[in-house]
């Protein structure tokens, strides 16, 4: 049994020291804990914004804000949530911490561009949040031309650059991970045998290398227009706006499941943790990933239903919408069969993988509301969709996002974050996010367009509720902030596998050695083998 | 089996277990961060393929307006300068140290030439007010109704060329950096992945070029001026 | 990548033709065939590609992987371009109520 003394071991967090080598170091491990200092950071801005929303959605005739400082507010909100927190979110944190150890391997494939990663990501980060102080952009976060282009006079070229740069981030931790996964992995580590999360990581990553060089020659693009006044999407010259949305869809929706993979991987680990079972149909989650990632290309036009583009398109890509919600339901009844005759434990990062699954089928469902060319007529830009997206985004990804983090945190720092504080916070968060987004799916489809301050008086109290459903919701999210890092104090020392989990990232020790593994792994059972694992017991709260 | 860190070297960093693997891993790496490529330049194909479907005749008068020519030169250029790269790594797979030398610096020529007669052509394009975006820009030939829609073609044509052009740049700057390495003799029969890979990407910059040139140069020449 | 070492007649052959097509597309481009120039030029394009993609990148010899990535690419940018006219191409299909 490895004992996890931190004070004696050598391991990835004190095997050096000094800022250089942590701003210089190819460790994956510490790359990831780099992400996650400035993808909080991000969070929390993109919060900021969201509170001032709420806050001026308060009253009907706002007042808080002018309509332009309020265009500023979503744009901002929309641009640090998306490109600065969720895109990299799990992939850059966990599954740069966890997909080499997974696998058996010691590092990425390229630890010196995961580097680079973290560091575009950062500069990108820059441009943004220069453009954020500055003034502002107020183009929406989908920089729809022509206005982008041509009328806009907020910081629309900062922020562009910023999400190029950001966009390249992505693209380099995409390739890094096909390499890793396919050259990487130990002897006996079969695809088969890789735990979900890593298969989750990987179409994730397939999305990300296909997907993202559209946008960032789209922004290319737009960059050119607005400072060579070249007009590629001016109607002026025979240009087409619809154009632009095209191009910029074809990487936003897939963006979406870019968002949704990982979360997804990380409750496949999490279920079948906390049922002490193996995942109910392996194969099926598996391929269910690339899927989602595949059939997630073919469906952008149902952003574009009331643009202009054409009836038969829009026919088609309506069609196809509905197609892509099947794998997902698959891995929703794999997760819930996998629950069947479990030894269920309610520890936190259980409750946050109920909370998602719930959640992220509403989420889903209301998909299926908007995927449809006809009802879509009537919700699209309306809070309908706003309510859609964050039922998923926030429901869930941000739900399997810190359930893994409170699952992997006795891993990455050898410390027990205090179960009792965790457990009141999950509740506090699920409350907080119900309350605020299930009034809005009633505030779109009564018609309460997004995008604006002013409204009809008889929407107000949904607003009221709406709002004050985020601050619950923003007390639930900084109390983990809070015990999180009481925790690497004061916390309870953790073991090599408190939660009795399979995988070969809880056989190594807690915090794991700067190479990951004291012996180099080969893998010769199944994944989710319960056999194998010694149950540590560990009094928790 | 213990997890002993070998000390790095160029040919076997820390990360993989064999050489093969490494090598395996960084050709796959480049071979991934070329199809980033292929969609990276594929948006402007993509509108480029919008606006010729909407627009056939100005955009085949746009057309004529470049030197066929030159682009005819300039792709032969690159289809010298792709042979002398290939030429590079044979070499580099036989050992042959000076050879790799002599032809990285011929694809270094041949990429600076192509750079060279493009900077020419552009500054044509300048002196004719082709430059789209620009108040005295003006298409001989065409109404000016259909101005706006001759703007579009040169839009394309300045984007995507320069975006071809600015991946030469960084060709020519990675060339450099194999020609200097190969001075060093790091490279090997054993060792000549940054070679090999490098050679992909040009060659990958090349193919750009080879369907860069009939679609912007050589749209309906048939109908003359 | 396979050391299978390609000669340099090789190398020299397939430039040879890559400069032969190139002359071909050129001197075509001046012919009329109609719609059919552009598919002409487009094919001469994609032979020319694969010569340098099979030749000159060693597709030919290269692992499965390499080949199933390299036709991943170009599906994918078939899907681009495939969905996006599908849109431009169709847009003038339904009339406009009233007129």
């Amino acid at each position: 049994m490895i004992t996890a003394a931190v004070h004696e071991r050598e391991h990835y967090l004190n095997a050096s020291y000094g800022i250089k080598s942590w701003l210089l170091t190819k460790d994956h491990k510490r790359i990831a804990l780099l992400y996650l200092g400035t993808i909080t950071l991000f969070f929390f801005l993109g919060g900021a914004f969201a509170t001032l929303i709420r806050i001026e959605l308060l009253t009907p005739t706002g007042g808080l804000v002018t309509s332009e400082t309020y265009n500023k507010l979503f744009t901002m909100h929309g641009v640090a949530m998306i490109f600065f927190f969720l895109i990299p979110s799990i992939p850059a944190t966990l599954g740069n911490f966890f997909l080499p150890i997974m696998i058996g391997a010691r590092d990425l494939a390229f630890p010196r561009i995961n580097l680079l990663s973290w560091y575009l990501l950062v500069v990108g980060g820059l441009f943004a949040l220069f453009a954020m102080l500055a003034g502002g952009v107020d183009t929406g976060w989908t920089f729809y031309t022509p206005y982008s282009t041509t009328y806009s006079n907020s910081y629309v070229i900062a922020t562009a650059l910023g999400i190029f740069i950001a966009g390249f981030s992505s693209i380099l931790t995409g390739l890094n991970f096909i390499v890793t996964v396919h050259r990487m992995r130990a002897p006996g580590m079969t695809w088969f045998r890789m735990p979900l999360f890593v298969w989750a990581n990987y179409a994730t990553s397939l999305i990300q290398v296909l997907g993202t060089p559209v946008v960032a020659v789209t922004i290319v693009l737009l960059f050119c227009e607005r400072v060579f006044h070249i007009g590629i999407f001016d109607p002026a010259l025979g240009g087409d706006p619809v154009l632009f949305q095209h191009l910029f869809w074809f990487y936003s929706h897939p963006a979406v499941y870019i968002m949704i993979l990982p979360a997804m991987g990380v409750i496949s680990e999490l279920i079948s943790a906390f049922s002490r079972k193996p995942v109910f149909g392996y194969k099926f989650i598996a391929f269910s990933s690339l899927a989602i990632a595949v059939l997630g290309f073919l469906v952008w036009g149902h952003h574009l239903f009331v643009s202009g583009q054409s009836l038969y398109a829009g026919l088609v890509f309506s069609f196809l919408s509905y197609f892509v919600a099947v794998p997902s339901a698959i891995k929703v009844f794999n997760w819930t069969a996998t629950l069947y005759k479990g030894s269920i434990s309610y520890a936190t990062p259980m409750l946050y993988a109920f909370g998602f699954i719930g959640l992220f089928t509403i989420g889903g469902l209301t998909g299926l509301f908007v995927a449809s060319l006809g009802i879509d007529v009537h919700v699209t830009d309306t809070y309908f969709v706003v309510a859609h997206f964050h039922y998923i985004m926030v429901g869930g990804t941000i739900m399997a996002y810190l359930g893994g983090m409170h699952y992997y945190w006795p891993k990455m720092t050898g410390r027990m974050y205090p179960e009792g504080w965790a457990k009141l916070s999950a509740l506090v968060i699920f409350l907080g996010f119900n309350l605020t987004f299930f009034p809005q799916f009633l505030l779109g489809y009564l018609g309460m367009p997004r995008r604006y301050h002013v409204y009809p008086d008889e929407f107000q109290v949904l607003h009221v509720l709406s709002t004050a459903g985020a601050s619950v919701l923003a007390v639930g999210y900084l109390m983990p902030m809070i015990y999180f890092v009481w925790s690497l104090r004061f916390g309870q020392m953790a073991t090599a596998n408190p939660w009795g989990a399979t995988g070969l990232e809880w056989k190594t020790a807690s915090p794991p050695p700067v190479h990951n593994f004291d012996e180099a792994p080969v893998v010769t059972h199944e994944a989710y083998d319960y056999s194998t694992v010694i149950q540590e017991v560990i009094e928790v709260g | 089996m213990a997890n002993h860190v070998h000390a790095e070297t160029l040919e076997l960093r820390e990360q993989f277990n064999t050489a093969e693997q490494q090598k395996d891993a960084s050709t796959l790496g480049m071979w991934i961060f070329l199809i980033t490529e292929v969609m990276f330049f594929g948006g402007m194909f993509a509108a480029y393929t919008v606006y010729r479907r909407a627009y056939p005749e100005v955009f085949a008068v746009a057309s004529s307006s470049l030197n066929a020519v030159l682009g005819a030169i300039n792709t032969g250029v690159l289809l010298f300068s792709s042979f002398t790269m290939v030429m590079a790594v044979r070499a580099g797979q036989l050992g042959q140290r000076n050879m790799i030398i002599l032809f990285l610096i011929l694809t270094l020529f041949f990429g600076g030439v192509f750079l060279g007669v493009k900077a020419i052509e552009w500054t044509e394009k300048f002196e004719e007010h082709h430059i789209p975006g620009q108040a005295a820009f003006h298409l001989e030939g065409l109404a000016p109704d259909q101005q706006g829609h001759a703007q579009l073609f040169f839009s394309l044509y300045f984007a995507m060329t320069g975006l071809h052009a600015l991946h030469m740049v960084v060709g020519v700057g990675l060339l450099s950096f194999l020609i200097w390495q190969a001075k060093k003799g790091t490279y090997s029969t054993t060792y000549f992945t940054p070679v090999d890979v490098g050679g992909l990407y040009w060659h990958f910059v090349d193919i750009i070029w080879i369907f860069l040139f009939p679609l912007l140069y050589l749209i309906d020449r048939h109908l003359g001026k | 990548m396979s050391e299978h070492i390609d000669s340099t007649k090789t190398y020299v052959a397939v430039l040879l033709t890559l400069l032969a097509l190139t002359g071909i597309t050129t001197a075509v481009a001046y012919v009329d065939l109609g719609p059919f120039s552009v598919v002409v030029a487009l094919v001469i394009a994609v032979c020319k590609m694969l010569l340098v993609a099979l030749f000159f990148m060693h597709i030919r010899h290269s692992n499965q992987l390499t080949k199933l990535v390299v036709l991943g690419g170009l599906l994918w940018l078939g899907i681009l371009l495939v969905l996006t006219l599908s849109d431009f191409i169709t847009r003038g299909w339904t009339g406009v109520p009233g007129k």
